[in-house]
């Protein structure tokens, strides 16, 4: 096959070729999303990348999405871009708390730092990643930052000690209570309960 | 005498690049082994300047958030701002009026010179040339008073918005850009005399850190960095976005993928944005031209003042937008602009409320970062320092 023309061409193609890996495709805002097994990942990508109908040879980006309330917690989000057919694709998996994912860096080599990113934010264990460190956070970080139920105030606070003469840690004393505003207004779909206002319910 | 050994044990040596070092462009520290003076191996530290900017805007409506986009490549603030209200108003399905539009890409452009000219004259300090980053700071200086007459602050400008820019430029602002791109070509000569044919400068990069075809696409490159390397892909032209398609301007590309030829492009794409300027200029002068920079038929532009002392609705919605903000439909999508150091991408989920779910930044500097283990296997260690340079890192946006 050619150079697709449309996205649903594309998408029509892809669901010959990788029938058993793709679990759908969408369509939405001029982009093409492929959501595939896990297990898959790597026949998937390495296919995007070679088959010449697709030509996907960069890696824009992969990223983690936390749904705390599924039980296949988290989304890892492949981007990929295809300068020859100019063409992007997304494809889209979900991962448990428990599991992990093939790592993708022998077939992409810039997903090295993408993976560490996304595991040093999740804590999604990518398999087979020559070098899974953190990246982002500080030395000896404990916790997953970017996890819904990670608070956005964070667990420890690092000053300057003069009389250790060394920076410490200790653990985050905020002078006022963290505010987080809730202004959606109560006529369109809000569920707030006015304090005191039990009964009501 | 004692004879000495005939072979004595040689043992790799590791050091400390930074985080202080004034070649390393900001907070980044990379521990290298060298062998003798050839570096062996590379590992960049990062996270130094992380600051959480993804968390942070999955508590902050959407207009609290375009101030985040800002501090993160923070040379070229306003170019981030655009990613992100392209995101959203692709998501809300928000239309941009033309003059907006205009003004958009007149500021982006601003923003591409501005990192430009820091870039250039920095990564010239860097290999030992002193006088261009203060004759390019100059004109830096004049760009970034632009900035501060059309949205009053000089860096942080959080002009854009969703669905165009804050408020329209004056005509006088717009007749001073238009002098200013007049002048612009005969200060970047200046510079191009400093440094093109200087024989210390070329000494130093041509021939350094030479990116393939293969590498750009392996590792994930963008912008300059696939230019430079000959592959002619600008996202402006590629896949245009606000009104790149009515615009005249040519796409620069190198030949050898060294970090002289991307100088050399960085120097070219700084005449082409001017030339792009002029054109914005010209257009937003027009009489005919004149109108609104947000739509005024959406609940997602807050009313105009004048607007807001005659009529109670316009003051209700203010009062809304400012406070709850604009409710995004559900759903995800990915938007990308070419800015000045490469594909600088925005992944935003969201899920109707008037917060965004999740907001993924793709930077172009990050990955362009992840390759210096690769660029720098058997350079010497001078050239490190030369090749950090000309990768463009600015570690607002490589550390978020």
């Amino acid at each position: 096959m050619s150079k697709p023309d449309t996205l649903s061409e594309l998408a029509a193609h892809l669901d010959d070729a990788l029938n058993e890996d793709v679990r759908e495709h969408a369509i939405a805002h001029g982009e093409l999303t492929l959501t595939i097994h896990r297990d898959r990942v790597k026949k998937v990508l390495r296919f995007l990348r070679d088959d010449p109908a697709c030509r996907f040879t960069t890696l824009i980006d992969i990223c983690g999405v936390d749904w705390p309330s599924r039980s296949d917690r988290f989304d890892v989000v492949y981007h990929l871009l295809s300068m020859h057919n100019n063409t992007r694709i997304r494809v889209l998996l979900t991962v448990a708390e428990d599991a992990n994912v093939d790592s993708v860096v022998d077939i992409y080599p810039a997903a090295n730092w993408f993976e560490r990113e996304a595991f040093d934010m999740y804590g999604v264990v990518f398999d087979g990643h020559p070098d899974l460190r953190r990246i982002l956070t500080d030395y000896g970080f404990e916790g997953f930052p970017l996890r819904k139920d990670f608070p956005l105030t964070g667990f420890v606070e690092v000053r300057y000690d003069e009389s250790q003469k060394r920076v410490v840690y200790e653990p985050v004393n905020l002078v006022q209570e963290y505010r987080d505003f809730d202004f959606l207004s109560p006529w369109e779909g809000a569920r707030l309960v006015i304090p005191g206002d039990e009964k009501a319910q | 005498m004692t004879d000495t050994p005939a072979e004595q044990e040689v043992r790799n040596f590791t050091i400390n690049f930074g985080p202080v070092h004034p070649a390393a462009h900001g907070v980044l520290r990379m521990v290298l082994e060298l062998d003798g003076e050839v570096v062996e191996r590379v590992d960049p530290h990062i996270g130094l300047l992380h600051r959480g900017t993804e968390k942070l805007l999955e508590h902050k409506t959407y207009l609290q958030g375009i101030g985040y986009f800002d501090r993160l490549d923070y040379v070229a603030p306003m170019n981030q701002e655009h990613a992100f209200c392209l995101a959203v108003e692709r998501l809300a399905g928000i239309p941009v009026p033309k003059r907006g539009q205009y003004v958009r890409v007149l500021y982006c452009e601003i923003g591409r010179i501005l990192n430009h000219l820091l870039n250039v004259t920095t990564q010239a300090m860097d290999v030992g040339a002193l006088t261009p980053p203060l004759w390019g700071f100059e004109e830096r200086e004049k760009l970034m008073i632009f900035y501060e007459r059309a949205s009053g602050a000089r860096l942080h400008a959080h002009y854009f918005r969703p669905g165009g820019v804050h408020q329209d430029l004056p005509q006088t602002l717009i007749d001073d850009i238009a002098k200013w791109c007049e002048e612009f070509p005969k200060a970047l000569d200046d510079i191009d005399a400093l440094l093109t044919d200087n024989r210390i400068f070329k000494q130093r990069n041509a021939d350094i850190g030479v990116v393939s075809k293969e590498d750009a696409l392996a590792w994930g490159f963008s912008g300059v960095m696939v230019r430079g390397s000959g592959m002619a892909w600008d996202l402006r032209r590629a896949q245009p976005y606000e009104v790149y398609d009515e615009l005249d301007f040519k796409v620069a590309i190198g030949k050898n993928g060294d970090c002289y030829d991307r100088y050399l492009v960085r120097m070219e794409e700084m005449r082409e944005s001017c030339k792009i300027m002029q054109q914005c200029c010209e257009w937003l002068s027009k009489p005919e031209n004149q109108g609104e920079v947000l739509p005024t038929d959406t609940k997602f532009a807050p009313p105009r003042r004048a607007e807001m002392k005659r009529s109670m609705e316009a003051l209700i919605h203010h009062f809304k937008l400012y406070t709850e903000g604009v409710h995004v439909p559900e759903g995800h999508c990915y938007a990308a602009v070419e800015a000045p150091k490469g594909e600088f991408g925005v992944y935003l989920v969201a899920d109707g409320s008037n917060k965004p779910y999740r907001v993924k930044i793709r930077a172009p500097g990050f990955a362009h970062l992840a390759a210096m283990d690769h660029l720098n296997k058997g350079h010497m260690l001078a050239d490190v320092s030369a090749i950090l340079g000309s990768l463009d890192i600015v570690f607002g946006e490589v550390d978020r």
